[in-house]
């Protein structure tokens, strides 16, 4: 249990900067180039927690509230995951809905702080924000319940562990789409293309950049922290799934540590294949997920 | 005469007499002010403080009852009439009891700072004979022990609160307003006489507790009465697709009684709903499904409707129809779960729409009170005319945060708690089926999570346009903070929000009473499946005093910053005209996810010449129901009406022709039959 803590802390603070370093990395390795230092993420932190701030005259504590909240919620959340053979620290019967309504505080917060600049290029990207959550929710509902059906449980501890069946029993195929349907609400959470691109500098495109242009300093470090956060979360959603069940909890743990990393590599494989979606196409990417998602839970009460 | 009889279980006598002398102080504290109808202020002291006294009384008596939980029955003998009306408390009433009381309390708090007549104009008088007429029958509903009693307190609430909506009379729109709303709620109510009616037929006496003799009846007869009961009752809750009357009056309304009427005065008729199903035998399950699919499509509806509104206090009422969605919604399906012998998961959607009954009441109202505060400091209830509120008013702005928060169902406060129990209601029911079943019932699950995510939009975009950013008008540039008393009253629920939301098993506890008289062998869902104990509300607080420190001390650390401008891609000096509207935060929802029947009408056209001229552009976001439904029926039905308005010429020799017919028709029939 306090072991079990201690290995979340370290993983979810001390691992999740990293993750963002490997897609960049990898970006530059198929584009050619040499790419930033896989740790860059780090020095960025400690650079902009050691400098001053600038913020609107607009703004109100608010928009001091809104980092904060995005990095006290994604590491509440991540104590509701196991993480590889690590149990859950907390754990209890429906905390899905907890998680789920978790991220809906960060969210709340986080377009809260965006819209307090008075803006219309944070309105911009709030809105979208909180109008694609509308499509990204039901799928990661549809998700947490067919896992949850597989396991007869409502805690996530139970819901997120390997696939016992195999993949190619109706329940493995049911869970492979469920995994494929996690892996696009990644990209969409996490503003990766073809959702968002997080190094795009064109304001009127953007959903994520956008809403933290008025923020500096050490308040933007949080920003950022809390984002890499978010995105080990989702990772980590997926990592438990695929992970192999050897029976080592060394092995197992390591395991899932190189699937995350590899998760990386293979978002950094997906934005150096594709393009930003159209905004307009956003929706339409979406929508298909959540029938996706549907179909997958159709397979698995037929 | 009244004489107390206690007749079926010793309920705590105190109880009864509590509740009795609360009804008589709300009644007196409608007549006392016409006493001094000529001083506004005497009028408005004598209304509010017996107003407070009678609620607080009553609040005591609601309270005591739901923990005790019996039943009591009193009879009020009016014998010179010839009449026997009934008063009966029991614990389902008793729930619903304690958020009506409450309301009427901070309610009449927050009306003391918000009211304010000009001399001589007798609104002082007029205002508080209504709202404590209105609190004085919707006591009365929930208390009547028998169907005429019922049917009298009824209509008395329709009408107080019909002149509460229109209470500005110089206002046309609230006129219109309070016109659809009177007609609505008597087609709803005619619906209701018709019930009773037949429940009278059947059941040979008025009283409720003769109507368990309805236990016997066919299933026919028993949809029958639940269909009457789903539309009559429906109309009054604002249960889609009858819901076109309550955007309309509860925006018209004044502020508090428009916290008053989402509050608590529609969920009379969820409890009136209840209160007949417990009479009915089991129904078949595609009743319970009926009613839980237009609550979520009414849930859906609302909150769509609710994120495109301009008005802040209609995308609020718009809410009100959500939320009455969801609580039909988990009704209809525990009725569906009772049917198909899925006992405990029908207990925790009871349990969860139960307790979405008193969270919707705190958080509404709280919202209300809130829209009523930004109203009074800027003079207008558009959003997009607002901005900048939350520096001006910095406690008002908190409190509607927390309100908004809550209603988002956000951690820790208490909106989570009843969908938290619909959604395990859900889940366990969708586990405990197999096949298209199961489906459903994970289909309203997912549903509800779309809901959530559209009320997040429609939240953020009521506080991040109304209080965010920079005032968009001088009169929102000027805006000051409330007075005492209606920060006062908004505390008060903001505080029950924060409380049901840390205390959680605690409320659930209580549901106990209701269970008992609505699913009989049921006490309450297992407080073993609900994190609901201790350990909940440590963490919640830990985590609400954690981010509070938090961001407090970066706020302090802040004094020492740079300020500047809001970066604005080159504009040295943005203007507030440039910020985001409440129409553009809701276009992308509006056009990309919404259904086209939803979308505002547009009127005006840009015209495509070399050099821009001035053009208009006219968005008219109407209810589609009223406007696509219900005004062309109307309107059909006045034209059917009119071809036969030729017989009343008018003419007196006319009339007495029609006389004479009638009359040797009459005695033909008497002769030949």
């Amino acid at each position: 249990m306090f072991g079990s803590l201690i290995f979340h802390l370290l993983v979810i603070l001390g691992l999740s900067p990293l993750l963002a370093g490997i897609i960049a990395r990898v970006k530059a390795k198929v584009g050619g180039r040499q790419g930033q230092p896989l740790l860059q993420l780090y020095w960025d932190l400690a650079k902009l927690f050691r400098k001053r701030l600038v913020i609107s005259s607009t703004t109100t504590w608010l928009f001091r509230a809104g980092p904060v909240v995005g990095v006290a919620v994604p590491l509440l959340a991540s104590l509701l995951l196991p993480f590889g053979p690590l149990a859950a620290p907390l754990s209890f019967s429906g905390d899905l809905i907890l998680f789920i309504y978790l991220l809906g505080l960060a969210r709340f917060f986080t377009v809260l702080a965006a819209l307090d600049t008075g803006s219309s290029f944070e309105g911009m990207g709030a809105a979208r924000e909180a109008t694609f959550a509308i499509l990204v929710e039901p799928t990661i509902f549809v998700v947490f319940i067919i896992l949850a059906r597989l396991a007869g449980d409502f805690s996530l501890n139970e819901m997120f562990v390997p696939v016992k069946a195999g993949f190619h029993s109706p329940a493995g195929i049911a869970v492979s789409l469920a995994i494929l349907c996690l892996f696009i609400v990644l990209l969409a959470e996490n503003c990766r293309i073809p959702f968002d691109d997080p190094n795009t500098h064109l304001e009127l495109t953007m959903i994520h950049e956008v809403m933290i242009l008025d923020h500096s300093g050490p308040d933007l470090g949080l920003i950022l922290y809390g984002a890499a956060m978010k995105l080990m979360l989702s990772a980590v959603l997926i990592a438990d799934l695929l992970r192999p069940a050897t029976g080592s909890p060394l092995l197992d743990t390591l395991a899932f540590l190189v699937i995350l990393l590899l998760l990386a590599m293979v978002v950094g494989l997906v934005e150096s294949a594709m393009a930003r979606l159209r905004m307009i196409r956003v929706p339409q990417l979406l929508i298909g997920t959540t029938l996706l998602s549907f179909f997958a839970l159709i397979l698995l009460l037929r | 005469m009244t004489q107390f009889l206690p007749l079926t279980c010793p309920l705590n006598s105190n109880v009864f007499l509590l509740y009795q002398v609360a009804l008589g102080v709300l009644l007196v504290g409608a007549l006392l002010p016409l006493v001094a109808w000529r001083n506004n202020r005497l009028a408005g002291v004598l209304g509010a403080a017996t107003a407070l006294l009678g609620s607080g009384i009553g609040l005591a008596g609601a309270g005591l009852a739901l923990l005790d939980g019996g039943v009591t029955t009193g009879q009020l003998e009016w014998s010179s009439l010839g009449l026997n009306l009934c008063l009966r408390l029991d614990g389902l009433a008793a729930f619903f009891l304690v958020p009506i009381f409450l309301l009427v309390f901070v309610g009449a708090l927050y009306a003391t700072g918000y009211l304010h007549f000009s001399d001589g104009s007798l609104q002082g008088a007029r205002h508080w004979f209504c709202y404590n007429l209105l609190a004085t029958s919707m006591t009365l509903v929930v208390g009547a022990g028998d169907s005429l009693l019922f049917l009298i307190a009824w209509e008395l609430m329709s009408l107080s609160s019909f002149l509460l909506v229109t209470f500005d009379l110089a206002d046309e729109a609230a006129k219109r307003a309070g016109w659809i709303y009177l007609v609505a709620t008597h087609l709803g109510t005619a619906f209701l006489f018709y019930l009773f009616f037949e429940e009278y037929r059947l059941a040979g006496s008025t009283e409720f507790s003769a109507f368990t003799v309805l236990g016997n009846l066919p299933v026919a007869g028993a949809v029958l009465f639940f269909l009457l009961a789903l539309l009559g009752f429906g109309t009054k809750a604002g249960l889609f697709p009858l819901h076109s009357w309550l955007p309309e009056a509860h925006a018209a309304a004044p502020s508090h009684v428009s916290a008053l009427m989402s509050g608590v005065m529609i969920k009379t008729a969820i409890y009136a709903f209840l209160r007949i199903i417990t009479f009915l035998p089991q129904l078949p399950p595609w009743c319970g499904l009926l009613a839980a699919g237009l609550g979520i499509v009414g849930a859906l509806t609302g909150i769509a409707l609710a994120s495109m509104q301009n008005d802040l206090k209609r995308s609020l009422a718009y809410s009100t129809v959500e939320n009455i969605g969801l609580i039909f919604m988990g009704l209809g399906l525990w009725l569906y779960c009772r049917g198909r012998g899925l006992e405990m998961a029908g207990t925790l959607l009871l349990a969860g729409a139960l307790v979405h009954v008193w969270n919707h009441a705190l958080f509404k109202s709280l919202l209300f009170f809130g829209a009523g505060s930004l109203l009074h400091a800027t003079g207008t209830r558009e959003l997009s005319r607002m901005g900048g509120l939350l520096r001006r008013m910095p406690v008002t702005g908190l409190l509607l945060l927390v309100g908004g928060g809550a209603i988002a169902a956000l951690p820790p406060l208490n909106g989570l708690i009843s969908e938290w129990l619909l959604y395990l209601g859900l889940l366990q029911a969708g586990q405990g089926s197999v096949g298209g079943q199961a489906f459903l019932f994970m289909f309203f699950a997912i549903m509800l999570a779309m809901v959530g995510a559209m009320v997040l939009l429609t939240m953020t975009r009521i506080i991040g346009i109304g209080l965010l950013g920079e005032p968009r008008t001088p009169e929102s540039f000027a805006a000051r903070e409330s007075g005492l008393a209606m920060l006062g009253a908004m505390f008060l629920v903001a505080i029950g929000c924060l409380a049901v939301g840390l205390l959680p098993g605690r409320v659930v506890a209580l549901l106990a009473a209701p269970l008992a008289v609505l699913a009989k062998g049921m006490t309450g869902p297992e407080p073993a499946a609900l994190p609901f104990g201790p350990a909940w509300s440590l963490a919640g607080l830990c985590f609400l005093l954690l981010v509070v420190v938090l961001v407090a001390s970066r706020y302090y650390h802040r004094l020492a910053d740079q300020k500047i401008t809001t970066w604005g891609c080159g504009f040295v000096k943005p203007s507030p005209r440039m910020s985001y509207t409440a129409g553009a935060y809701g276009q992308l929802a509006q056009e990309t996810v919404y259904c086209g029947c939803l979308r505002p009408v547009v009127t005006g056209e840009r015209k495509a010449e070399l050099f821009p001229a001035a053009w208009q552009w006219l968005t008219n976001l109407v209810d589609p129901l009223l406007a696509r439904g219900f005004t062309p029926l109307f309107a059909r039905i006045t034209a059917l009406a009119a071809t036969g308005r030729g017989i009343q010429s008018g003419q007196l020799s006319l009339y007495f022709t029609y006389f004479f017919v009638v009359t040797i028709l009459l005695l033909g029939w008497a002769i030949f039959s």
